[in-house]
């Protein structure tokens, strides 16, 4: 049912958002690796005044199996605010969770019990399939025309190409392919937009075949998985431009764009160079009437005792970093990098986003520290930060350690663990909040991948006033 | 055309023109895209324009059909569509979509006279247009019926294009959009319920 005032977690500008109270709630996606038992949204209590603060209070199992949840989203957002299709009377109610193994994709409310939500559609595989081609969907993003949903693969027999599915904003049918003209572009990962200026931003990974199994090392080495950002126009819903990064740097994954919708620029991770093992933060600008991309952030890989490194690393005698997920602020200051190999999280200052200022640095985990959380100094970590989420006002940072399930295995062989932290983030630096810290049995044997946060995070929302 | 009737043309305009999905919203925009107020007030005669253009169709069709049947057999048609229209719109759950951010001029006066067309902006007139005495005879009918529909369409735009312009500027210079949260009422849900009432009193008074 409509409002009669806009949904209140609506926020017109960045500015504005970075008022927004502190959230109460954070939603956990949790895969079971085996597919034995079903995955589960997982609902945690971030209030640090309540009883049950850093635990999960709640859980929504899914009906079926071998789902492998991954990415999800809201059914709408701060951009139902923007003037040429108003409509923010609707709620920000619903959250949109694709299973990237099955390519279903669960429609489930937060509103009614918000600790124990509710599903109320699932779109089977041969829905998203047969209206637009595609499957494993992974990115939700709340928009203007619809909610996209980027998909890794095609459909039908199809290994790709990967693109963006529509949905309708209220019934959630999906409505067909978002892509009038891909262009050259075939590998698919993420999307997101210059609202603003009427520009999508997609990246690559790689097709189903690639990457369900495990990185395939052969893949990897011929320089095969994804190494581009592709510039669209969101209008006309056709291809502008290809920017490579370099074939060298593979797997060009999560964009983020800044949240000034002035601006047009943004950030983007490449998890490996196969000449160093380096990890790499491109940020991608206007360079007159074109888009061009820059390397500003380069991480080297950390030299290890080959007999303390997994098979698929042990050749190269060290140890990646392996950027997989990047998170910038609302404000558009700090940019989080997660370092999922070597087990580290770090903070830029990217005021001047063409000249990043380390700001800080935490260790958890990792494939040769296995650091432990300061709350139980005495367990060695597997995994490592990976998903990164802050917090609407900056000032807290959840991350989770499980990267893709059959990628889990091949880095951290002897089992991933299952963990979440949260940062508390000031300007000065970045510290574990000791009282936070969901580990092992908590997640009831799920592996935790993306955190949404009650209300909107910093990379859940678009807005198009400054 | 009565003080009573002119006063609704004025009052149904502001309404109108009160609206943030209707155009100033949109103008404030642009403005603070480039941070220059002048793109707020360049905007604003583009989207007066597509509403003058959208409203105008309805007045100009109303008035010339007079000239050839009985204004009864005109109410009780347009009343009843108009009512049906309003439902249509409370219960529908769409919403208008078309272009982005990145629009020239033209493209928002045809963005405004999409949106308002959409809307029933026009139709929200009904009784006003209807209610005003029948041209006399046939002979001047077709120019009477014109010039009635060009005056209407003027005075209800001049009433949208103040009020919105005023909104407009208002925003931009002084309260900001935070306003938006508190104060943007689900204009769908009352423009439903304006569509209906003009419907029913164009139908009551036929």
């Amino acid at each position: 049912m409509a409002l009669w005032k806009p949904d209140p977690t609506f926020y017109a500008s960045p500015r504005d958002a970075v008022n927004a109270p502190p959230e109460k709630l954070a939603y956990v996606a949790a895969f079971d690796r085996s597919a034995a038992r079903p995955d589960a949204i997982a609902v945690l209590d971030v209030d640090p005044a309540s009883g049950s603060y850093g635990s999960v209070v709640g859980w929504t199992d899914l009906p079926h199996t071998g789902d492998e949840l991954h990415h999800f989203g809201w059914n709408a957002c701060s951009s139902a605010l923007c003037p040429y299709a108003p409509h923010p009377h609707v709620e920000r109610r619903y959250l949109i969770v694709p299973g990237l193994r099955s390519s279903r994709i669960y429609v489930i409310d937060t509103k009614e019990q918000p600790t124990s939500p509710q599903i109320v559609k699932v779109l089977e595989a041969g829905e998203l399939a047969e209206r637009a081609g595609y499957s494993r969907p992974h990115t939700v993003h709340c928009g203007p025309e619809g909610l996209y949903v980027t998909a890794l693969g095609g459909a039908n027999g199809e290994d790709g190409p990967g693109g963006i599915a529509l949905l309708d904003h209220t019934s959630f049918e999906v409505l067909g392919r978002w892509e009038v003209d891909r262009g050259p572009q075939r590998l698919a990962y993420d999307a997101w937009w210059h609202i603003a200026h009427d520009v999508l931003v997609t990246s690559e990974w790689g097709t189903p075949s690639m990457v369900e199994d495990g990185v395939d090392a052969e893949l990897l080495l011929n320089r095969r998985y994804g190494h581009s950002l592709h510039f669209w126009d969101l209008r006309k819903r056709r291809h502008i431009q290809s920017v490579d990064l370099g074939d060298e740097h593979q797997m060009v994954l999560e964009l983020r764009p800044a949240h000034d919708p002035t601006k047009q620029y943004g950030f983007v991770g490449v998890v490996v160079s196969v000449e160093d093992l380096s990890a790499s933060v491109w940020v991608w600008h206007r360079d007159g009437g074109r888009w061009a991309a820059k390397k500003v952030i380069t991480i080297p890989a950390e030299p290890a005792d080959a007999a303390a490194l997994p098979p698929v690393i042990r050749p190269f005698g060290a140890v990646p970093p392996l950027v997989t997920d990047i998170d910038l602020s609302v404000d558009d200051r700090w940019l989080y990098v997660s370092c999922w190999g070597t087990g580290e999280l770090r903070r830029y200052d990217v005021s001047d986003p063409f000249h990043p200022v380390e700001a800080g640095s935490v260790r958890i985990g990792g494939i040769v520290n296995r650091t432990p959380h300061p709350a139980r100094p005495d367990l060695p970590l597997s995994g490592g930060p990976q998903m990164v989420e802050v917090s609407r006002d900056g000032r807290r940072v959840y991350v989770t350690n499980s990267l893709y399930g059959s990628w889990d295995d091949q880095f951290y062989p002897d089992g991933v663990g299952a963990w979440m932290a949260k940062l508390d983030a000031t300007p000065d630096g970045l510290t574990f909040d000791e009282r936070f810290f969901p580990h092992d049995d908590d997640w009831r044997g799920l592996r935790p991948h993306q955190t949404r946060l009650q209300g909107g995070d910093a990379s859940s929302d678009s807005y198009c006033y400054p | 055309m009565t003080a009573g009737s002119l006063a609704a043309l004025v009052a149904l305009g502001a309404f109108h023109g009160l609206n943030p999905g209707m155009g100033w919203l949109f103008a404030v925009a642009r403005g603070l895209q480039e941070r220059d107020r002048s793109r707020v007030l360049q905007s604003l005669p583009a989207i007066a324009a597509g509403h003058a253009a959208s409203v105008g169709a309805v007045a100009i069709l109303v008035g010339l059909t007079r000239s050839v049947v009985t204004t009864r057999a005109i109410a009780v048609g347009g009343g009843a569509a108009l009512v049906a229209f309003g439902l249509w719109r409370l219960l529908s759950r769409r919403h208008f979509r078309w272009v982005g951010m990145k629009i020239s001029l033209w493209q928002l006066a045809a963005w405004s006279f999409l949106m308002s067309s959409a809307h029933g902006a026009g139709l929200m007139l009904l009784p006003v247009l209807t209610g005003a005495p029948a041209p006399p005879g046939h002979d001047h009918g077709l120019t009477a019926g014109l010039s009635a529909g060009l005056f209407v369409t003027g005075v209800h735009t001049l009433a949208m294009f103040a009020t919105a312009g005023t909104i407009a500027v208002l925003v931009y210079e002084v309260v900001g959009l935070t306003i938006l949260r508190r104060a943007w009422l689900n204009m769908d849900r009352l423009w439903a319920a304006a569509l209906i009432g003009a419907g029913t009193t164009t139908l009551l008074t036929a």
